[in-house]
């Protein structure tokens, strides 16, 4: 096996894995039932995909052509960076604005949490006007 | 630390420059030289030698992409079941990590890594609330990406 079979293994292997991972979250998108979990398919799986498809292209520009891509580093390097706050923010605002949870979840410790505090403040508030009242 | 990377990253472009070449090899190089001399001046700084914190944050990314394969087959695993029979659902966690940097960091891989997207963040109590695929049975797996990930950070600091 000479040093080209090789290096054309590898830069399959990642494309084949990028392709193959893309392919997945879509049907994870289809499938999952609420916000939330199709946030885990559509975000995380194809960055993995995507990241997995630009370094097939780093490695094949390396090998075939000896040239290190620094373009195909910073586009991995941001999505990286953006893909994780497009997802947080995506879901936050869903659950900010009250999108309940499919049926099948089993318990949303953060809403408990929100309303035990909210009660909390507003006991103090009816508390002080009352205060201020008398 | 940042004074150290900036002063390699000079005599790596000064090397390069040297050789009247643009090209990745060289600077590889001289990064390289660069790195040996400043290993060797490491007592003329103030701060400690970058080197050793470097080597923890490849560790941290080892740790990271080793977690990312894990749950990726775990999540790919359960979307692909004839029939779902994933309990979703919001955990809280609490964090040993301290700081704007250690929090975003954890919870930006935390995001990144499938089966779990962090929602709110309790910045003062180190308090995270995320959203995962299997709350249910599997709940152990989310937790222990999660510590390993914790651990990593925390050598890094």
């Amino acid at each position: 096996m000479n040093m080209n079979v090789i290096t054309e293994w590898i830069v399959l292997l990642f494309i084949l894995s990028g392709t193959a991972l893309s392919l997945f979250s879509s049907i994870g998108l289809l499938r999952l039932p609420d916000v939330y979990t199709r946030s885990h398919a559509s975000t995380k799986t194809t960055t993995i995909g995507l990241i997995s498809i630009l370094a097939g292209g780093f490695a094949f520009f390396l090998f075939e052509d000896g040239v290190i891509s620094v373009r195909l580093i910073l586009a991995i390097i941001f999505v990286f960076l953006t893909a994780p706050v497009a997802g947080h923010l995506t879901a936050r605002s869903a659950h900010r604005a009250g999108v309940q949870l499919a049926d099948i979840s089993v318990k949303d410790e953060l809403r408990e949490d929100l309303e035990k505090h909210r009660k909390e403040m507003g006991g103090k508030e009816a508390a002080e006007s009352k205060e201020t009242q008398s | 630390m940042l004074l150290q990377l900036l002063i390699n990253l000079i005599a790596a472009l000064v090397w390069m420059l040297l050789h009247d070449t643009w090209d990745g090899l060289n600077f590889l190089i001289g990064y390289m030289i660069g790195f040996g001399i400043i290993f060797m001046m490491r007592r003329f700084f103030p701060q400690p030698f970058y080197g050793r914190k470097a080597w923890k944050i490849i560790k941290l990314v080892i740790v990271f992409i080793i977690e990312l394969y894990k749950s990726g087959i775990f999540v790919l695993r359960e979307t692909l079941q004839p029939k779902l029979r994933i309990q979703p659902g919001i955990m809280k966690v609490k964090t040993q990590l301290i700081g704007d940097w250690e929090l975003t960091t954890i919870s930006c891989l935390l995001t990144l890594t499938p089966g779990s997207v962090v929602l709110e963040i309790d910045r003062e109590e180190g308090i995270l609330y995320f959203h995962a695929l299997d709350v249910g049975e599997q709940k152990e797996y989310v937790l222990s990406t999660l510590s390993a990930l914790e651990k990593a950070i925390m050598e890094v600091r």
